[in-house]
């Protein structure tokens, strides 16, 4: 049996799941705080804006939304099959395609700023 | 003086298929006198001498070292010697390890198993052969740490009844014999890891796992499958890299 090109899809998500691991608990924390009201010194609008503005600040930005976005349409493939929805091209098409108009989507917005 | 052991009154429910006069399995339920200390291989085997002989089941060392016992006990695949009676409450369902096609009772056919074993050539292939005057393959304390972890399977077979990928796609390597696989890949002596990547990175191989990570909850050997298959995955990525995108990578 050939080898597979499965890596094309796991590198990134594996890539996404770090980047999930370290990053969307504290964006998630953050958020919550933001909408409470309290938003940590340094972080605030301008500054985050100013962030988001820089090429450096854009591709960190890309990069963890991208990744997080393809780790977690990889993952939830893998969810579906194990549940045994076995329609696996469709179900692969429908989550990548939607990660990849996420990215851009993201890339677009960045962009913009 | 000692203290007296503490008797009780066990109920097993044991799955029960004898292929030349049964068309399918069924249940039979046992209620046996055991002691609260002994292990569910004990109470089938007090049915066994004194209820019903024809009980069939494997089993050998009952410390958890051949791997023969292991059996599905309240839906959870388990070594039967190493599943205390204190653990469990009320009727004990007994049955054979999941996955795996029963013979008779509680003894599975573990063919398939086997024949994947072989496949993944879970030996040592030496980098190069050296006459035997020039003595012993050395090896480090350190280097022998790398793949230590992994050497300690039983071959009970625990993990295919445990990962649901196998159950669904029988075709699937799977964990026992795929980690074995890492295990020669990482020994400093072998030099066959290219060969054994000829079936591990394959879709039946390390691909079709999606880490559930069942396997390496049942192991009672620690071995922990699940990462040795994380690993190769990260190996076989990097193959993958290296033979597709980097020009005059080997092929």
């Amino acid at each position: 049996m050939a080898k597979s090109h499965k890596p094309v899809v796991w590198f990134p998500f594996a890539a996404g799941g770090t980047v999930i691991a370290f990053f969307i608990p504290v964006i998630v924390l953050l958020t919550f705080l933001a909408a409470l009201g309290h938003v940590p010194a340094g972080l605030g609008y301008e500054s985050m804006h100013a962030f988001a503005r820089s090429g450096l600040g854009k591709l960190i930005i890309f990069g963890v939304v991208a990744l997080s976005l393809w780790s977690s349409a990889h993952r939830l493939r893998c969810t579906c099959y194990d549940f045994g929805l076995r329609a696996d091209t469709l179900v692969a098409t429908v989550l990548y395609v939607a990660a990849i108009i996420g990215s851009i989507a993201a890339a677009l917005f960045l962009l913009r700023i | 003086m000692t203290t007296p052991l503490k008797e009780r009154l066990v109920q097993l429910e044991v799955l029960r298929y004898n292929p030349d006069t049964d068309t399918e399995a069924h249940f039979q339920r046992y209620e046996v006198v055991c002691q609260e200390e002994w292990v569910v291989l004990d109470a089938l085997n007090k049915v066994k001498a004194d209820i019903d002989p024809t009980l069939n089941y494997r089993w050998s060392c009952h410390m958890a070292v051949c791997g023969s016992c292991g059996m599905m006990i309240n839906g959870e695949p388990k070594l039967s010697c190493h599943a205390f009676l204190r653990s469990y409450e009320g009727v004990i369902r007994v049955e054979p390890l999941a996955h795996f096609p029963i013979e008779r009772d509680l003894v599975t056919a573990p063919d398939d198993f086997m024949e994947k074993l072989k496949r993944v050539k879970p030996y040592v292939i030496s980098k190069q052969k050296k006459p035997i005057e020039e003595g012993e393959h050395k090896q480090t304390p350190a280097q022998l740490m790398k793949f230590r972890q992994y050497s300690m399977c039983i071959n009970c077979m625990l993990c295919y009844a445990a990962c649901p990928e196998y159950g669904l796609e029988p075709e699937f390597i799977g964990p026992a014999a795929l980690t074995l696989a890492h295990r020669y890949n990482l020994d400093s002596r072998d030099g066959g890891r290219k060969e054994r990547q000829e079936v591990a990175a394959t879709l039946e191989g390390v691909w079709t796992c999606t880490f559930v990570g069942a396997c390496s909850e049942v192991c009672p050997a620690h071995v922990d499958p699940a990462s040795a298959l994380q690993q190769m995955k990260i190996t076989s990525s990097i193959d993958w890299i290296v033979e597709h995108l980097i020009p005059g990578g080997k092929s």
